[in-house]
């Protein structure tokens, strides 16, 4: 290999650009998935370190409700994290924010300072989470910002949906407090039935955030006859919340496979259910529900019938029987799409004395007219930009549910985020098409020769189980939480099996010898050194090759010998070796933070 | 040097050999040598050889000196035998191991101060012997352990790193081994793996004494500018001869080369080394022309590196002295220990 300097070297077909805050965001794949962006290496290592007040914070920032989605989260940043494809499963990501919540300390000395009031006006429709968001975001920028809500107490489905034996109230009632405290006027009990008039009420900017508060019907024989004993599972789940129903027949079908129909199937146990079943069209694989949350329903004794069409509800003097189903199977047309094709075999029959449907949502927007110049597309939703959240009437935006369709807690925040970042452009003047970047902190975890200031050494755990509640005993209280929440020592235990993914491999190529020491030492083999090519080809030869095309290679040029540096960053374990083994400080192991930035003048610095 | 384990967790598609071993189960401990040492890199082409090789680890015993590229065998294959002996007295030992169970896999590892001067007689005599073993020089050209003075197998006129030039002759270790009778002679770069795993791989299946020097750079004391075993020097100056497959049975060629581009050689076993020619004439079972093109590119200032000798037909010290196939260990206690009526018998034998 006679490759000198005179060799003619050009720039690598694709050196990566490492100074773009996308490459390294897109690395700590957690932060990535999540809506909000919360930056989770960050507060798991304080976690571990036991500094649950500031990892709190750390969360509160981004997702402004730590202590409920450490329960209820949808969990987006499990399936992406690295840990899952390294080893057998992720790091229970949501509930070690739990933990930061259930051990904190008295936080109120760290609520944002609210800024005297700068004569801008914003009213809220619906007490959501999405609503909340923005509220909490722009209430201490000087905004006089006003929430409305039909029901009695903030914090929309969050109270009225979500099950007390998945989150207790007084958790609601705390995460509520921190913002209804930065001063925004809660108009509670006051529905808002017109845009039109509050749009004339003077407010600077109005934000939607109702939420998808129609349960789907389901329209088969019967329906009308045995009203009495059909729910809609998110109407009857309210009414479960604010005490208004307390029990329900002995034998229950919840039809539907959503999270919602788990939260009835599991409420319904608790309130005289003893033969409870959930019955969905499609295959259990396909359901829509969280895996755990299915798991959770199936400890409890409820069964999982798939493959069954309602067909009809039988009843008899006015009173609900039982269900007839079609029984299907999954077949692909010849397009290649999944198609459910009847089996051909006698209906099937279920005895029950009380049904819950858990179809599905919808949005409704009775109280938007249609003579406004709000702009409704085809499905009847409102046109509302993806980034900016802002509707065709320029100071009304939308988030959470209300804006493309119900999705989940997270993702509602994300949008309040977003439509909060919009609201201040807007009214500072500012094009809002045009998004603030991320605030972007690198620091060197470099300490000694050998010494970096973030735990290096990988953990071998599997994955802890939280603790639930004997089952005996929380089947009897529809108030008492099942799961108990890691104590601090299993926290500390599973925060360690965090990789610390933000923690970044960086290279320069300029210092590097071409030793292989860290091809040598990297667990993974993640690291190969080669002639450069594109990036299929570089894909495949690497020292293991890299198949997961959502993962970045890292690629860099301007090597002594003409050849490239090529990292591939899907399994890094960011075990620093590679660092460690560098003897001119080529690798070195350098924390991103990315912060990303909220309403504020941050976003309209340009 | 490093204190964290290195993780167990590898990559999800780590292939296996034909025993079931990952790659990673012929690792050893992680290296308390520095970072960046090429004596690293040797290491982790012999885990590589041996795994592709799908050596059974206990079948293999790893002998070395003293000095930095004798503590590397507590770095790969910790599941296989080791002996860490006195500076410069690897050979002896690993005679006497080879000689009382020949059916083991002999893995001499030294560097160039413990066999290019204090070993340098144990060295000679035990490739003069023919010893059936792999001898694996890891050649720094400096005794790092003491700090970076000259060793014995310096280049005549390379600097230290103070500045100071070397006025001795440097010991070139392969052309010793040429002349005392190697069977199988490589030279290599620790920096090249693509090169040096496949000479091991050569060298561990070759049946006679083969004899590695790799050249590996000392990243604390002989990586600078003036020194001649340095990585920058060593690939520019690098003149390899040929690039080398180790075929263990018979499986086709695969890739298509040239006519004349390509040279098979088979050995005594039935393995075949297949090497792809880089320079024209080179004929790599010429011992004489060997060691002549050997000395005439070192004139040039080059450094020869591949496969640059092999005797197909190679014996070993077992085969010229005609002792028993059987390893000592297997013998049963009246063979070994045959009582004091046969020694008479010998003895009258011999009066």
């Amino acid at each position: 290999m006679r490759v000198g300097t005179a060799k003619q070297r050009g720039r690598a077909l694709q050196a990566t650009d490492i100074s773009r805050p996308d490459y390294f965001h897109k690395v700590v794949d957690c932060q990535w998935a999540c809506p909000a962006h919360t930056p989770v290496p960050e507060y798991i290592r304080l976690i571990a370190d036991r500094r649950y007040t500031d990892a709190y914070m750390i969360n509160w920032k981004s997702n402004v409700f730590p202590g409920i989605l450490g329960r209820t989260c949808d969990r987006p940043c499990e399936p992406a994290c690295r840990r899952g494809r390294v080893e057998e499963e992720p790091v229970a990501i949501c509930r070690l924010k739990r933990v930061a919540a259930d051990n904190k300390s008295d936080i109120t000395a760290l609520l944002p300072k609210v800024a005297p009031s700068n004569g801008k006006k914003i009213a809220c429709i619906g007490a959501g989470p999405a609503s909340l968001t923005v509220a909490r975001d722009l209430a201490p920028l000087g905004y006089e910002v006003h929430v409305y809500d039909g029901d009695k107490k903030a914090g929309g489905m969050i109270r009225s949906q979500i099950p007390r034996f998945r989150l207790p109230e007084e958790v609601i009632d705390e995460e509520v407090s921190y913002i209804t405290a930065l001063g925004p006027v809660m108009h509670l009990q006051q529905r808002v039935d017109s845009l039109k008039s509050l749009l004339s009420e003077g407010y600077d900017a109005i934000f939607v955030g109702t939420g998808a508060p129609r349960g789907r019907d389901l329209d088969l024989p019967g329906r009308k006859e045995a009203a009495a004993n059909i729910h809609i599972g998110i109407d009857w789940l309210s009414n479960v919340s604010f005490e208004h129903i307390n029990k329900i027949g002995k034998r229950v079908i919840v039809l539907g496979g959503g999270n919602t129909a788990m939260d009835c199937c599991r409420t319904a146990r608790r309130l005289g259910g003893e033969d409870v079943k959930v019955i969905v069209r499609s295959g259990f694989e396909e359901m829509k529900a969280s895996p755990w949350e299915k798991e959770d329903a199936i400890g409890e004794d409820i069964p999982i019938l798939n493959y069954l069409v309602p067909k009809a509800f039988i009843h008899e003097g006015g009173r609900l029987t039982g269900m007839t189903f079609e029984k299907v199977k999954a077949e692909k047309d010849a397009k290649g799409r999944r198609q459910l094709v009847p089996t051909g075999e006698p209906d099937q029959h279920f005895a029950c004395d009380d049904v819950l449907v858990a179809v599905g949502q919808e949005n409704a927007f009775p109280w938007i007219e249609r003579d406004i110049g709000m702009q409704f597309d085809k499905w009847d939703m409102p046109v509302v930009g993806q980034e900016t959240m802002q509707s065709s009437i320029p100071n009304v935006f939308f988030g959470g549910d209300a804006a493309f369709g119900p999705k989940n807690i997270i993702w509602a925040v994300a949008h309040g985020h977003a439509a909060a970042v919009s609201i201040d452009m807007f009214l500072n003047g500012q094009d809002i098409a045009v998004r603030p970047a991320p605030g972007v902190t690198v620091i060197s975890q470099k300490m000694g020769i050998h010494e970096w200031s973030y735990d290096n050494d990988v953990a071998n755990d599997k994955r802890f189980k939280v603790p639930h509640r004997d089952k005996a005993q929380a089947l009897k209280d529809v108030k008492a939480e099942v799961e108990l929440g890691f104590d601090q020592t299993l926290g500390f235990k599973e925060a360690q099996r965090c990789l610390n993914c933000d923690v970044q491999t960086v290279f320069t190529a300029k210092v590097c010898i071409e030793c292989d020491a860290c091809v040598d030492i990297c667990p993974m083999d993640c690291i190969t050194f080669t002639e450069d090519a594109d990036e299929a080809e570089l894909r495949t030869q690497l020292k293991a090759p890299a198949l997961n095309l959502g993962q970045d290679l890292y690629v860099a040029d301007g090597l002594p010998t003409g050849r490239v540096m090529v990292k591939d960053e899907d399994v890094c374990l960011h075990c620093g070796l590679c660092a460690e083994r560098c003897p001119t400080g080529a690798w070195d192991m350098q924390k991103y933070l990315i912060d990303i930035t909220q309403a504020g003048p941050k976003c309209r610095t340009r | 040097m490093t204190y964290i384990v290195k993780p167990k967790l590898h990559h999800p598609s780590l292939p296996k050999n034909g025993l079931g071993f990952t790659r990673r189960d012929y690792e050893g401990r992680i290296s308390t040598l520095c970072a960046g040492c090429g004596h690293d890199s040797i290491s982790a082409a012999i885990i590589q050889a041996c795994w592709e090789l799908s050596i059974q680890p206990h079948r293999l015993a790893k002998i070395s000196g003293i000095g930095c590229s004798s503590k590397t065998p507590d770095y790969f294959l910790s599941q296989s035998h080791g002996f860490n002996s006195v500076h410069g007295r690897m050979p002896s030992v690993l005679t006497g191991a080879n000689l009382a169970n020949r059916d083991l896999i002999y893995l001499g590892v030294s560097g160039d101060g413990d066999s290019a001067s204090i070993g340098l007689g144990q060295f000679a005599h035990s490739i003069r012997r023919g010893v059936n073993m792999s001898y694996i020089v890891e050649n720094n050209g400096v005794y790092g352990l003491t700090k970076g003075q000259f060793s014995a197998t310096s280049d005549k006129g390379s600097k230290s790193k103070k500045g100071i030039e070397n006025t001795e002759s440097g010991i070139d270790l392969v052309a010793l081994a040429l002349q005392l009778g190697a069977t199988y002679v490589g030279r290599s770069f620790s920096g090249d793996k693509d090169q040096l795993v496949p000479l091991i791989k050569g060298a561990l299946s070759h049946h006679g004494p083969a004899f590695l020097d790799v050249i590996s750079p000392c990243v604390a004391f002989n990586n600078h500018a003036g020194s001649t075993k340095s990585f920058d020097y060593v690939r520019e100056h690098n003149e390899a001869v040929n690039r080398l497959d180790v075929i263990l049975g018979r499986t086709p060629i695969t890739t298509e080369y040239k006519a004349g581009e390509l040279r098979e050689v088979t050995q005594h076993d039935g393995s075949v080394l297949r090497l792809r020619k880089l320079s024209e004439d080179y004929d790599p079972t010429n011992r004489i022309a060997a060691a002549n093109y050997l000395q005439e590119r070192h004139a040039e200032g080059e450094i020869v590196t591949g496969l640059l000798y092999v005797d197909p037909e190679a014996t070993d010290l077992h085969d010229r002295l005609g002792t028993t196939t059987t390893p000592l260990n297997q013998l049963g206690g009246g063979t070994l220990t045959p009582g004091a009526e046969a020694l008479a018998k010998i003895n009258a034998g011999l009066r």
